[in-house]
């Protein structure tokens, strides 16, 4: 009976209040908002980076450390320090266990976008995120020479549609003084956006790369030596080395088994990498970043923890006669803490339920805008476990800053007599 | 500071139950304070005692010893024929809310609470006053309302807008409902014009003749005394 009367006191003083006391709810609220916000993308972006390539078992290169590998061939950061030899790609795509092989090209770029060489098998067997194959939103993969499929970044940032020419730069540089402008590539596609590093990359044929590239073995372009796209065309356009490889392997019990020969290669020195084990190892450096920014989050919540205290502190002061006349009634002086704590609670979960409507709000109306503008997918979702301790502990936050008024109060009402004003 | 009893003892009623019964009372509100000491208090139940005593005469203090909420440092106390210092603190609590009922000078509602919820207090904290009100706790509250006029259109309304006068009242219902066995009243008339005071007292006093309620009425005002028939004046001497 007591816990209820405490509860509809408490519920009926809130309500009293409510002016004073919305304000300070609705700072928690954003604070609350701001927390499960970064907690949510949090996951978000670490489930999306960790899907950025998926169904892929191995990534070979030429030998170097695996985070460098895997930041040039997938999220197209960095150079490669060598490249692998057209004949050990060959070797490798004889090799039984292997069940599929797509080479990666790269060393040039449209406006600041890299531009990938590679073959149709990378629209047949490159994944992200659960599984999903890569899907074009206009057009057709390329098929000539001079065929260009776009990611859906570059296609909206550079506005560009199937059917239009653009010449590609030498190098990788968003500012280029090399382009290859004798040999132009007309859009045959635009890919869906997927909310990965293929919606920032321009795909083109192996031979394609090869074919704009003639004349250009020192580096530039040597006047006479380049040549048009149709003598381009007569030429032999198969190329002599690539940066790298995605393999499939077909039984996936003999990945390491691949791994490490490929590793101890005496044809030439290679790395072979798990990319999933990378991708975790790459988390586990830029996590700490997040980590940071979760922690100044909660203190924004502590922050608003101390300022509730400090209200309920200033409004202690006003209910006195409150307080007096409850005593007076025959309340204790645990009712009269336990209404302070109450109340704490209660705003807290009340902030708490308004927070998770606000942010489920702004995911729902944010969500399809960010993986447009943006390339970020984040979808709605019920909270996960971390996110519902993140949460819980808001109420029990509140509740322990709650401890200074209602001990205040407790104390105060064991030496409280009839009058609230005087001792007389 | 002393105190000084003028008591009129009531005829013929010596052998009835006490509600107070006080002997070499004695109270410091810390160390360093002399101590003040209370006249000896003899209250049948039923009776109603008019306190009279000017500012710093301490009043208020023997309301508070009365209460349970202080505990006197001297001298003996029985309320209801129970050792009140004799109680841990959680059951002077406890008697209180079962047994007494207390209005105020003023400011004497729960702000946030309707006129029912305010009267209704003392049966939500002490299962006792409820089980005495008849036949409900809210047809009794009613009823009380309706005795000491307070219109039914107010009833759940919230206590802010209401006149002082209104305002004492309701205090008054809260005091009585349950039918405790005393209730204490500290000076509950100053707020209001002689029209309205007396009233108010013919109201209290009337209803807690009916419920053979005691009252303990605290005022500095001696136009009161005649509606009382035991006195007890407290004097502040220096």
């Amino acid at each position: 009976m007591k816990f209820r009367l405490a509860t509809s006191l408490a519920f009926a003083s809130l309500w009293h209040r409510r002016g004073v006391l919305g304000l300070v709810t609705l700072t928690l609220t954003l604070s609350i908002t701001l927390l499960l916000g970064v907690q949510y993308l949090r996951t978000e972006v670490r489930q999306s980076f960790s899907n950025t390539i998926s169904g892929t078992d191995l990534i070979v290169g030429a030998r170097s450390g695996q985070l460098n590998l895997l930041l040039y061939t997938v999220f197209h950061l960095g150079d490669a320090t060598n490249n692998i030899r057209w004949s050990t790609y060959q070797t490798l795509k004889e090799d039984d266990r292997i069940d599929w092989l797509v080479p990666i090209s790269l060393g040039d770029s449209l406006k600041g976008y890299r531009v990938v060489g590679t073959d149709d098998g990378f629209l047949r067997h490159f994944r992200y995120g659960n599984e999903q194959a890569l899907k074009l939103e206009d057009g057709a993969w390329f098929r000539d020479v001079f065929d260009v499929v776009l990611g859906a970044e570059v296609a909206r940032e550079l506005n560009h549609v199937v059917g239009d020419d653009i010449v590609l730069s030498h190098g990788t540089g968003s500012v280029s003084f090399m382009n290859h402008k004798d040999t132009p590539f007309e859009v045959t596609g635009i890919l869906k956006p997927t909310g990965t590093p293929v919606d920032r990359a321009v795909y083109v044929s192996l031979e394609g790369l090869e074919a704009i590239h003639i004349g250009w073995e020192s580096g530039v372009a040597l006047p006479d030596r380049t040549v048009t796209p149709e003598q381009a065309r007569s030429r032999d356009l198969t190329p002599g080395n690539i940066t790298a490889a995605l393999v499939g392997i077909e039984r996936k019990v003999l990945t390491f088994q691949v791994q490490r020969q490929i590793n101890e290669s005496q044809a030439e020195p290679l790395s072979a990498i798990l990319p999933g084990v990378a991708l975790s190892e790459l988390w586990r450096v830029l996590g700490q970043f997040e980590k940071a920014l979760l922690g100044i989050t909660g203190f924004v919540v502590v922050t608003s923890l101390i300022g509730l205290t400090a209200v309920l502190l200033t409004l202690q002061a006003q209910r006195r006669q409150e307080i007096t006349i409850l005593r007076a009634t025959g309340a204790s002086p645990s009712l009269i803490a336990s209404l302070y704590l109450l109340e704490c609670v209660l705003l807290s979960v009340v902030a708490c339920v308004i927070a998770i409507g606000l942010g489920a709000a702004a995911i729902a109306l944010l969500g399809p805008w960010l993986l447009e503008q943006q390339g970020i997918q984040i979808g709605l979702r019920g909270l996960n476990g971390s996110e519902w301790i993140i949460l819980a502990c808001v109420p029990a936050a509140s509740l322990l800053v709650a401890m200074i008024p209602a001990w205040r109060a407790w104390r105060g009402s064991h030496h409280q007599g009839l009058s609230a004003t005087s001792h007389e | 500071m002393t105190t000084q009893t003028l008591s009129k003892a009531a005829p013929g009623k010596t052998t009835k139950a006490m509600a107070i019964s006080s002997e070499a009372l004695s109270y410091a509100w810390s160390e360093q304070t002399t101590p003040i000491k209370f006249p000896d208090i003899q209250l049948a139940v039923g009776e109603h005692l008019f306190l009279q005593g000017a500012s710093g005469s301490g009043k208020s203090t023997l309301l508070a010893l009365l209460s349970g909420l202080a505990v006197p440092l001297h001298g003996t106390l029985g309320i209801m024929g129970q050792d009140l210092p004799g109680m841990s603190s959680g059951q002077r609590d406890r008697f209180r809310a079962d047994h007494l009922g207390v209005i105020f000078q003023q400011f004497n509602l729960v702000p946030y609470l309707s006129v029912l919820g305010n009267v209704l207090l003392p049966c939500h904290l002490s299962a006792r006053r409820r089980n005495q009100t008849l036949p409900t706790p809210e047809a009794e509250a009613e009823t009380l309302l309706t005795a000491l006029n307070i219109a039914p259109e107010l009833w759940h309304r919230k206590v802010t807008g209401m006149s002082v006068g209104q305002q004492q009242r309701v205090a008054a219902a809260r005091a009585l409902i349950g039918s405790p066995a005393l209730i204490l009243a500290d000076e509950p008339t100053s707020a209001l014009d002689a029209d309205n005071r007396d009233r108010f007292i013919d109201l209290l006093l009337g209803q807690a003749e009916t419920r053979q309620t005691s009252v303990v009425f605290v005022s500095h005002d001696q136009a009161l005394a005649p509606h009382f028939r035991q006195h007890l004046m407290l004097e502040t001497q220096s």
